[in-house]
């Protein structure tokens, strides 16, 4: 990707973030790199403890207590680096330009206020406007949100709604600074299915209304498949495939890729054994020199031990990380 | 398997199950608001060997069946029959030959186990109340255990906070089948788990089941995961069964419009094979106060005036292919 492309919303050059530990150095994000245009949807990929969750907490420089560093590396946001600002800056850029859900409403909103107080506040740092305009916006945004009753339902606290609802106003809250960047950390996993649809759909929308681009977190390729443009799959703390949906789909290129697509359960053909991978991720303290994926791939070969591959493009804005690409 | 002497009669019978929550006001004289109907006349049969999934959004009512079914609370009405013989009311060592035979795996990998423990103490646990025998016997059952789940018999030793969730529900299953039980409830066995390791898992269990003959009571939200595992499924909503029958032929033909918006909430496989969403408007209502006639009427895209008035009962639309709507006689 260049960056003579003005398109380009949100650049991730190198990013390394990792966990020092007085037993080692947990190196959960290590070399991270991949850029959003302006009104796309990116989906991230993988499983659990492979970086995608840490990747966004980076970005937001929301980094968890406890000797996580992010030590190298840039962030661009709007061609500027947002490592480099002040705490105080951040708080700033922070729900203007980039903005985030996570995935339980039930830890994003204050039990013990109302939502038309957490709306306010929101609206209010951003504003600085008086009550009744506050009162008014707050009104608004949860009507964006395709919340019935928006009048009676501000009054409400967090615990008078449902998972859905409460996901709803995190939404309205995380767009409400009318952010470029809105980062989407798995926020349909504690969704009923009929529920994700709805809240899918919602998010699609706005994203189309505001054009705001959408960094979008989930293990589900089934999310990626209804949601995304592009999609990166991350495997033991770095991007191994990337490309366009469709692209990606079709041709996966990285066996993990491969493996993964392969061992969901579908809903057509054959009910028969689902495709494993066997064994299990690498310890992120103790990352092996060369290909990541090398103990667990069905082609691994000696290069793939003692050398991490490079990224070969294997179709139109397509790449994977695998030597047998250069056989190609 | 103590299978012959029971023969005709299937392994589990659940007939017209009925479980009311009373809702009350206040602590002392409390007085009784009215009933939460988690779950309201459920029949269904499971025959040993077999799998049964059980389908739902949260607040369905699937889970309070299962736990009726293991005898964690009492029904309100109907009844649980083992092999003919109702489970409900049972004490004593009745009770405990209940447990043994009637086994569950918990969503939950991390809260299942006892961290205390190490995982071969958790697994003996079962076959120590069930007498299984001594000492040297119940060790070699538990390697047999750890064998027919995949895991080593040097992690005997270890405790639960050294496995991987993966690993961990392993454990919880070889837990439950150490009383080799006829029926195990799996309450979302897989949705916890990562991709790779969710597929790993269900290979096993079907492996289980093809090689021991135990019958699997599946609770489960995700469509494709019962698509693969289960013989015959059934969906449930608000308390109600509203769709039963054979996996494939209930796939092949979805017909009430709840199991119709279920399915097109089912995410493609590709991105390019979307088929026409049925999107529901709102959410469950509360069970408190549950909707009149049929209780999916007020989401129903199709709803007619009877639907709020008249409570379909199940019909047989193909053999054993059952479904709880108006617009089949209509």
């Amino acid at each position: 990707m260049t960056d003579a492309n003005g398109d380009i919303v949100l650049d991730v050059r190198e990013l390394q973030t990792h966990f020092f530990l007085r037993r080692g150095i947990v190196k959960a994000v290590d070399g991270v790199s991949f850029s959003l245009r302006r009104g796309e949807v990116l989906g991230l990929v993988g499983e659990s403890g492979c970086g995608k969750s840490l990747t966004a907490l980076s970005l937001m420089r929301l980094l968890p207590k406890g000797g996580a560093r992010t030590i190298h590396g840039q962030v661009l946001l709007n061609g500027d680096d947002i490592l480099t600002r002040t705490p105080r800056e951040m708080r700033e850029i922070r729900g203007r330009e980039i903005s985030m859900i996570l995935q339980d409403p039930q830890t994003s909103l204050n039990p013990v206020f109302t939502i038309g107080d957490q709306l306010r506040e929101a609206i209010f740092r951003r504003s600085r406007a008086r009550h009744r305009d506050l009162m008014r916006e707050a009104i608004d945004a949860l009507r964006r949100v395709d919340i019935s009753a928006p009048e009676q339902r501000i009054g409400q606290f967090p615990h008078q709604m449902s998972g859905g609802m409460k996901q709803r106003v995190v939404g309205a809250i995380a767009i409400s600074g009318h952010p470029q960047v809105l980062i989407a950390d798995e926020p349909t996993t504690a969704l009923d299915v009929t529920i994700q649809l709805q809240y899918l759909k919602l998010l699609k929308r706005l994203q189309q209304e505001t054009g705001m681009a959408i960094l979008f977190i989930t293990h589900d390729f089934g999310v990626v498949a209804r949601m995304c443009d592009r999609v990166a799959v991350m495997y033991a703390g770095r991007i191994v495939e990337c490309g366009p949906v469709a692209e990606v789909f079709d041709n996966p290129s990285h066996p993990y890729t491969q493996a993964l697509i392969a061992s969901v359960p579908k809903m057509t053909g054959s009910t028969a054994r689902l495709y494993t991978i066997e064994g299990q991720p690498p310890s992120l303290m103790d990352l092996p020199v060369g290909c990541r994926f090398a103990a667990r791939c069905p082609h691994a070969e000696e290069r793939c031990e003692s050398a991490y591959p490079p990224s070969f493009t294997v179709g139109a804005a397509h790449t994977a990380d695998c030597w047998r690409m250069t056989a190609r | 398997m103590s299978g012959g002497e029971f023969h005709g009669k299937p392994l589990l019978q659940v007939e017209h199950l009925r479980k009311y929550y009373p809702f009350t006001k206040g602590v002392l004289l409390a007085k009784t608001l009215g009933q939460v109907k988690a779950v309201d006349d459920v029949s269904f049969a499971i025959e040993a060997g077999e799998t049964l999934g059980l389908v739902g959004e949260s607040g369905c009512g699937k889970t309070t069946t299962s736990k009726l079914i293991l005898n964690l609370e009492e029904p309100s009405d109907g009844r649980v029959l083992l092999h003919g013989k109702p489970i409900h009311g049972l004490a004593g060592a009745a009770l405990r030959e209940y447990r043994a035979r009637v086994q569950a795996v918990f969503q939950d990998p991390w809260s299942s186990l006892n961290p205390r423990m190490t995982i071969g103490r958790t697994i003996a646990e079962s076959l120590i109340v069930t007498g299984w025998g001594n000492r040297a016997a119940i060790a070699e059952r538990v390697g047999e255990l750890l064998d027919q789940v995949g895991l080593r018999r040097d992690q005997i030793t270890q405790y639960p906070h050294e496995f991987s969730g993966g690993q961990r529900q392993r454990i919880a299953l070889a837990s439950a089948l150490a009383s080799q039980p006829q029926l195990i409830v799996l309450d979302e066995p897989v949705s916890a788990l990562d991709v790779s390791i969710r597929a790993q898992m269900m290979n096993l269990l079907k492996d289980i089941q093809a090689r021991s003959n135990v019958a699997y009571l599946l609770v489960a939200h995700d469509l494709a995961t019962v698509r693969h595992m289960a013989d015959y499924t059934a969906v449930m909503y608000l308390g109600k069964i509203v769709e039963y029958g054979p996996t494939q032929a209930l796939f092949d033909n979805v017909t009430h419009p709840y199991t119709k918006a279920l399915f097109s909430a089912v995410l493609p496989p590709r991105p390019d094979r979307r088929e026409e969403e049925i999107v529901l408007a709102g959410e469950v209502p509360s069970p408190l106060n549950p909707p009149s006639g049929c209780r999916f009427h007020t989401r129903c895209p199709f709803a007619m005036a009877q639907c709020s008035r008249e409570e379909p009962p199940l019909r047989e639309l193909a053999p054993g292919h059952l479904a709880a709507c108006h617009l089949l006689t209509a």
